[in-house]
């Protein structure tokens, strides 16, 4: 009975808890944060429902007011769907457990409007994710996007600015691909994204020249939230000046979230042939994607401040993702699929750590991290270790393996170049995550030995611990259980 | 060729309306002035919409005409588009109180909206 209302229940579980927080925010402001966990958490419960109802029962059709497509609205809940709405809605919900205390010292007095913020922020993505409709696609996407821009700017003193850049290419991006959409919508005349890709296999429609320019416009304004690589420059300052909490919300989903919209056009709306039936688009895409991951692991290693480094780390992963889209085989799919699982519970993890040394040292500046860390945390260190040695790709955890199967994708299509750069970003991400590594466990200790003895544990709290804790760990049960994961994410890849 | 050309103006008008917004976008250094141009950019993009609906000699759905019969689909403009756009207006509304807000939060702590003495400003 329910399992047929999952669709809708997600989204709406988002809307009534962005209205609830306020109304309840009026008289006790701390209650705001308990509540935003109990939405996500409900949210991820029904994702969860509803993934094992995708498995016992295949996919879902989730028609508003009982209009059927292509007049009605329409929620998909397909493979692919369940799966992004399953991973962002757990990742969500953890880091929202984490941000209880890092909250009460970062903004105090603002959690209201925060975690209502944040609630609308996660109804965007999730409407994104499972809406069937190409202008409602657009209308998830502002509403994602106008509250990130409210809790990117939330944070240091220089956050507004980094917003404000993020808000005018962002907003160029989402109205690039409204056009796009219009394009489409004049040669079809239809918005549902399974009637147009029939529409778009006839051939007198996809010889339309509005047709190709609607697919690189669309691209462009996706790739814009996806940070692909010419359009990543808001992404550092936006992810480094942001308050932590807000960081570790946007940096794991975000961009993931784009890149699924990447997917969907790519695979579903248009099909791989019609894609590089013009111009070898995919094959350019990925090429940037290359760019994308070179570029971002260079930057990294310049940076000082985790924060910046972890965002310059995420425009490198979601190349990745990426690379794996324009492999377009079943290979390539599977390994950004999983990589986006992995990605989103690393940077989680990652960025969880900095707001853990954040709230206990004032600061997640590398230069001034030395080995009195491995004593003061010894568990938010061991779960930096765990998401650094998997962000390099070490087996047996997440990483590797993701990366495993984007490299025989690459091989199956002979394709070696892109099998270069996969090798040679990992060696990169090796010289940043180590650098770390080398400070906190493989020092000799401190000259001032009275210093060394002083340091104690002093360990983050266990609401923080925990969030940090679980994703690490979840880490290496991902890549124990990746053959099942990987099993079912070649069962979705669009034939 | 001038068919081509007068039968298109709308466009044509939609088109210059989008260099204006880009222009503004990418060259003004003023964080206001980028702002107008991000409106201007979207308006075009909404004035695109609006003239797709429309065709040669119609009639907006709201107006009956007791002339044309309400089944000749063809005579009437299109209001699917139109609807679309009432939505898009009004994330254009949004997104400019969010631009706005974010930009008072700017002024306050630099107090300066130049671009270049932002930048300048925050090192």
């Amino acid at each position: 009975m329910i399992e047929s209302h999952i669709p809708a229940l997600i989204a709406l579980t988002f809307v009534v808890f962005a209205l609830l927080i306020p109304a309840f925010g009026v008289w006790r402001t701390e209650y705001s944060q308990p509540l935003s966990v109990i939405g996500s958490g409900l949210a991820a419960v029904f994702s969860l429902v509803g993934f094992l109802n995708y498995l016992n029962e295949g996919s879902l059709r989730y028609f508003f007011g009982g209009w059927e497509p292509p007049i009605g609205i329409e929620f998909v809940y397909d493979g692919m769907s369940a799966f992004f709405v399953l991973v962002i809605n757990t990742v969500a919900f953890l880091v929202l457990i984490h941000s209880r205390q890092i909250s009460k010292m970062e903004f105090p007095g603002k959690e209201m409007p925060y975690y209502s913020l944040a609630m609308l922020m996660l109804l965007g993505f999730n409407g994104m994710i499972l809406t069937g409709d190409l202008f409602n696609l657009y209308v998830f996407l502002e509403i994602s996007s106008l509250s990130s821009y409210a809790l990117i700017s939330i944070g240091d003193r220089q956050a507004p600015f980094a917003a404000f850049r993020y808000l005018i290419i962002g907003t160029v991006g989402g109205t690039l691909y409204l056009l796009g959409v219009g394009f489409l919508y004049t040669v079809t005349g239809t918005l549902n994204i399974i009637d147009m890709s029939a529409m778009l296999q006839l051939s007198e429609i996809f010889d339309n020249s509005a047709v190709f320019a609607a697919l690189i416009l669309m691209i462009v304004g996706i790739g814009v939230k996806a940070a692909l690589f010419p359009m990543h420059g808001w992404l550092p300052d936006a992810y480094t000046y942001a308050s932590s909490t807000s960081t570790a919300l946007i940096a794991p989903i975000g961009t993931k979230v784009a890149a699924y919209i990447l997917f969907r056009i790519i695979f579903w709306l248009f099909s791989i042939d019609i894609t590089d039936a013009i111009a070898p688009v995919s094959y350019i895409v990925g090429i940037l994607a290359c760019i994308g991951i070179l570029y971002g692991s260079i930057m990294a290693i310049a940076q000082s401040e985790m924060k910046r480094m972890l965002a310059y780390s995420s425009i490198s992963q979601i190349g990745y993702i990426i690379m794996g889209l324009s492999l377009a085989n079943p290979l390539g799919f599977a390994g950004a699929l999983l990589h986006v699982l992995n990605h989103a519970v690393m940077k989680a993890c990652l960025f969880l750590v900095s707001g853990n040394l954040r709230m206990k040292e004032g600061h997640s500046d590398i230069s001034r991290f030395d080995d009195s860390y491995r004593k003061k945390y010894p568990w938010t260190m061991a779960s930096f270790s765990v998401a650094a040695i998997s962000m390099v790709g070490l087996p047996p955890l997440a990483g590797f393996f993701s990366k495993w199967y984007l490299a025989l994708g690459t091989i199956d299509n002979e394709n070696w170049l892109f099998l270069a750069v996969i090798l040679i970003s990992s060696l990169l991400n090796a010289v940043y995550f180590f650098r770390i590594l080398e400070k906190v466990y493989m020092m000799n200790p401190k000259k001032d030995q009275k210093e060394a003895a002083e340091a104690k544990k002093n360990e983050a709290p266990a609401s923080m611990l925990i969030p940090t804790s679980v994703l690490a760990i979840a880490l290496i049960v991902i890549g124990f259980a990746n053959a099942a994961i990987v099993g079912f994410l070649f069962n979705i890849f669009p034939v | 060729m001038v068919d081509f050309f007068l039968g298109h103006y709308a466009y044509w008008f939609t088109i210059i309306l989008m260099c204006v917004g880009l222009y503004g976008i990418l060259f003004k250094k003023n964080l206001i002035k980028k702002t107008i141009g991000l409106a201007i950019f979207q308006a075009s993009v909404v004035l695109y919409f609006v003239s797709i609906a429309s065709k040669w000699g119609d009639v907006a759905v709201t107006v009956k005409d007791y002339n044309i019969p309400v089944e000749d689909v063809s005579n009437y403009l299109n209001p699917l588009p139109h609807t679309l756009m009432l939505t898009a207006i009004v994330v254009g509304v949004a997104t400019l109180g969010v631009a706005f807000t974010l930009l008072i939060a700017i002024y306050n702590r630099y107090e300066t909206l130049d671009e270049q003495e932002l930048i300048d400003k925050m090192k």
